[in-house]
């Protein structure tokens, strides 16, 4: 009786919709969906309309809202009016789905003192993780035990980079020391690289699709600058200098640019070529901690994706590029800067110097920012001891995942940006699903602070290192 | 002391003596024993001022010497590795360098089982009836003296009410009720005003244990919950034992040592 009279209220059973992507662009014209259609039919219809050859899966967003009911439950509640054409927002989701880690499947011990930085390869076969005893260990992912020890550095290991064809790994010390390291011999490749003054705070290589094979990567040090590298010549190529104060973090876009935050509340962009200072982003109010941008995962993964196919070096550029435009779209990048101020700011720097939006919310400084690898999301963690998620796009706060009774340190994404990770100062790893916006599993376990945090590029496993000086892999 | 230039007008009239670069040179050269014998020969407090002049110039000479010496070998000064390790978002900021904070529940709880515990302060001075009670007179001719008033600190629940007075024995005063206390982690040293939840034990008896009564050496409850403690369970912590280590009925507030 009730099913009559609502149906009866809302006339004809159909209502009249508009599918739009996110950009804006329009799919066909308005047409007439039935009520009862849900997130399911929409797909099939997208899937018709733009002639994919397999059906992809899609998810549906009105006025910012996902729509996981029927069109016409979502109308009831809403109290939307059926006169008007509703616009349903459609966006493509990862083909792949990653399951989520639950049980931490071994505790490797090795470092003599605390981890301080962990870092699956681009391709998740290889792991390496830096510590204060100032080694580098590569470990075994099949058999889950020590492989190689690297010793080198004459003081902490504070950062590690793959390159993005997962053929050469280079380290960061606190002395200002720079190590390259051949991964599959465990092996020292040449001197350690000077030039530095003071302790590395980041490294960044260049993208694939700019130039095959790897050669170049910039790190950023506290002596105020960044140095271009050359992996190959084992030297510096160009120094910028620029900042007046400690360097956080560097970046290497995938246009081609440089972007570097310091504590000097700027962010300062460079051109590769010649090392000159394009841009300065001016706008925080305390020291700029961490930078990320919208294209990163895919600059960082370069030409593997989650098929796991290697390619031939000529075809890996040509790859590289495909997943990067894929992932970028026809948006200009993004580049999202998390600082002690307790705000974070999201640029569109090849469009404008001013920031496009200021996202505020936090409590305490943020410590770390990290885009989802489609580009939509933003996660932010601070030592208020929650994680907020944004709008990748717009910037717009979504939620705030609240768990963690200790500043939350570091985040990690899954490949199919549905799972996220962080690490915090508690013991904990926590894993939050963004469709649901709930907390999806807690993984305790470690006995102290966990620094380091990282998800493969598979999908498979979890790694977590900390100051309890042992590495803990997760698995689902 | 020359007042005037006479000497010096004689000096450029008629010049110097015969052997005064001679006599010079020796003077100069014969000086340094003179030196010596005089540092050797004096005493009083002429000679301790002379000792510490020729000691500080000596300090003074081997810096410069040291100095000197350091420069012509220029070698990068070898770093030692320290300990404590933080990752580079760290570094720069100050973080109380800090003893491992978590406690491992279930050697608590075999603790609390056998009713056993180390605590920092065993022994107390026992507190005698007559210093904890005093006695209310009651009744039209003020005869009756069953009741009794509590002189030391006490801690009633949130959810505390009184009897009816007519036969309440125990009077609680309020201004001696207590809801928080100092609470220092041994550790860390440092100091949280933290709530109380409940009272544990008081050594004195059982019957102050019931009654509330929080005087030196009792073990309290705190909540515990804004430390941010988690069990290797992964399971939040919200409240620790501690023991009171004043006496809060003179001081006016609770001072108390968590166990960890």
């Amino acid at each position: 009786m009730n099913m009559e009279t609502s149906q009866a209220g809302m006339g004809n059973n159909t209502v009249m919709c508009l599918l739009t992507d996110p950009e804006g662009t329009n799919l066909g014209s308005a047409m007439y969906i039935p009520q009862t259609a849900g997130p399911l039919q929409l797909t099939q219809l997208v899937n018709r309309f733009l002639n994919n050859e397999e059906m992809l899966p899609y998810s549906f967003y009105v006025s910012d809202e996902e729509l996981l009911v029927p069109v016409g439950t979502y109308l009831e509640k809403n109290q939307v009016s059926v006169e008007k054409v509703l616009t349903i927002v459609y966006q493509q989701q990862a083909v792949f789905r990653i399951r989520p880690v639950n049980r931490c499947s071994q505790t490797i011990a090795g470092h003599a003192e605390a981890v301080l930085c962990v870092s699956f390869s681009p391709d998740g076969k290889q792991l390496a993780s830096g510590s204060g005893d100032t080694t580098v260990r590569l470990w075994d992912l099949n058999t889950e035990t020590p492989l190689f020890t690297c010793k080198g550095h004459r003081n902490w290991v504070l950062s590690i980079a793959w390159s993005p064809d997962g053929k050469h790994l280079v380290s960061g010390s606190k002395s200002g020391e720079i190590c390259c390291w051949n991964p599959k011999k465990g092996e020292l490749d040449g001197n350690p690289l000077t030039g530095h003054k003071k302790w590395i705070t980041g490294i960044s290589w260049e993208p694939v699709h700019l130039s095959s094979p790897c050669r170049r990567f910039v790190t950023s040090s506290k002596d105020g600058d960044a140095r271009i590298w050359d992996v190959t010549l084992k030297k510096t190529l160009i120094c910028l200098s620029g900042h007046t104060l400690a360097v956080t973090c560097v970046k290497w876009g995938g246009d081609g640019i440089i972007y570097t935050g310091s504590q000097d509340c700027t962010i300062k962009m460079w051109e590769t070529t010649q090392g000159k200072l394009i841009r300065e982003l001016k706008g925080h109010g305390h020291w700029v901690n961490s930078l990320a941008l919208s294209t990163e995962y895919v600059l960082r993964t370069g030409a593997f994706d989650h098929t796991g196919r290697q390619y031939p070096p000529n075809e890996e550029m040509k790859k590289a590029l495909e997943r990067y435009n894929q992932t970028k779209g026809d948006s200009p990048e993004r580049l999202v800067s998390g600082s002690d101020d307790f705000t974070m700011f999201l640029w569109e720097p090849s469009v404008s110097k001013q920031p496009k939006k200021r996202l505020t919310g936090h409590q305490q400084l943020v410590n770390h920012v990290y885009f989802s690898p489609d580009g939509k999301w933003i996660a932010s963690a601070s030592f208020d001891r929650s994680v907020r998620l944004w709008n990748g796009v717009t910037g717009q706060f979504v939620t705030a995942f609240r768990g963690h009774v200790g500043p939350v340190y570091q985040v990690s994404w899954s490949a199919d940006s549905r799972l996220l990770l962080s690490g915090s100062k508690d013991s904990t790893l926590k894993i939050w699903e963004i469709r649901t916006k709930t907390l999806k599993q807690d993984l305790p376990g470690h006995a102290d602070e966990v620094f380091a945090v990282d998800w493969s590029p598979d999908g498979e496993k979890v790694v977590s290192g900390g100051k309890d000086k042992v590495l803990k892999l997760w698995k689902g | 002391m020359p007042q005037g230039d006479y000497i010096e007008l004689h000096r450029k009239k008629h010049g110097r003596r015969l052997d005064y670069e001679e006599r010079k040179r020796k003077k100069e050269a014969r000086a340094v024993h003179k030196r010596s014998k005089q540092a050797q020969n004096s005493i009083g407090i002429k000679g301790k001022m002379i000792a510490k002049k020729n000691y500080a110039e000596k300090a003074q000479m081997k810096k410069t010497l040291k100095m000197h010496e350091e420069s012509s070998s220029r070698r990068k000064a070898d770093e030692d590795v320290q300990e404590g390790a933080v990752p580079a978002y760290l570094i720069d900021r100050e973080n109380t360098s800090r003893a491992k904070v978590l406690s491992n529940t279930i050697k608590q709880k075999r603790k609390e089982k056998a009713g056993k515990w180390e605590v920092p302060l065993p022994k107390v001075r026992p507190v005698a009836e007559d210093e904890m009670f005093r006695v209310i007179r009651s009744g039209k001719r003020k005869t009756k003296q069953w009741k009794r008033m509590v002189t030391k600190a006490t801690f009633v629940g949130p959810g505390f009410t009184r009897k009816p007075p007519k036969y309440e024995r125990f009077i609680r005063p309020s201004g001696l009720r207590f809801t928080k206390a100092h609470v220092t982690h041994p550790e860390l040293r440092c100091t949280f005003c933290l709530e109380i939840i409940g009272i544990k034990k008081n050594p004195n008896g059982p019957m102050y244990t019931s009654l509330g009564v929080m005087t030196r050496g009792t073990i309290i409850e705190v909540n515990v919950s804004e430390l941010g403690l988690v069990t290797p369970a992964g399971k939040v912590v919200w409240g620790k034992y501690a023991q009171v280590t004043n006496n809060p009925e003179n001081d006016g507030c609770i001072n108390a040592v968590l166990l960890v």
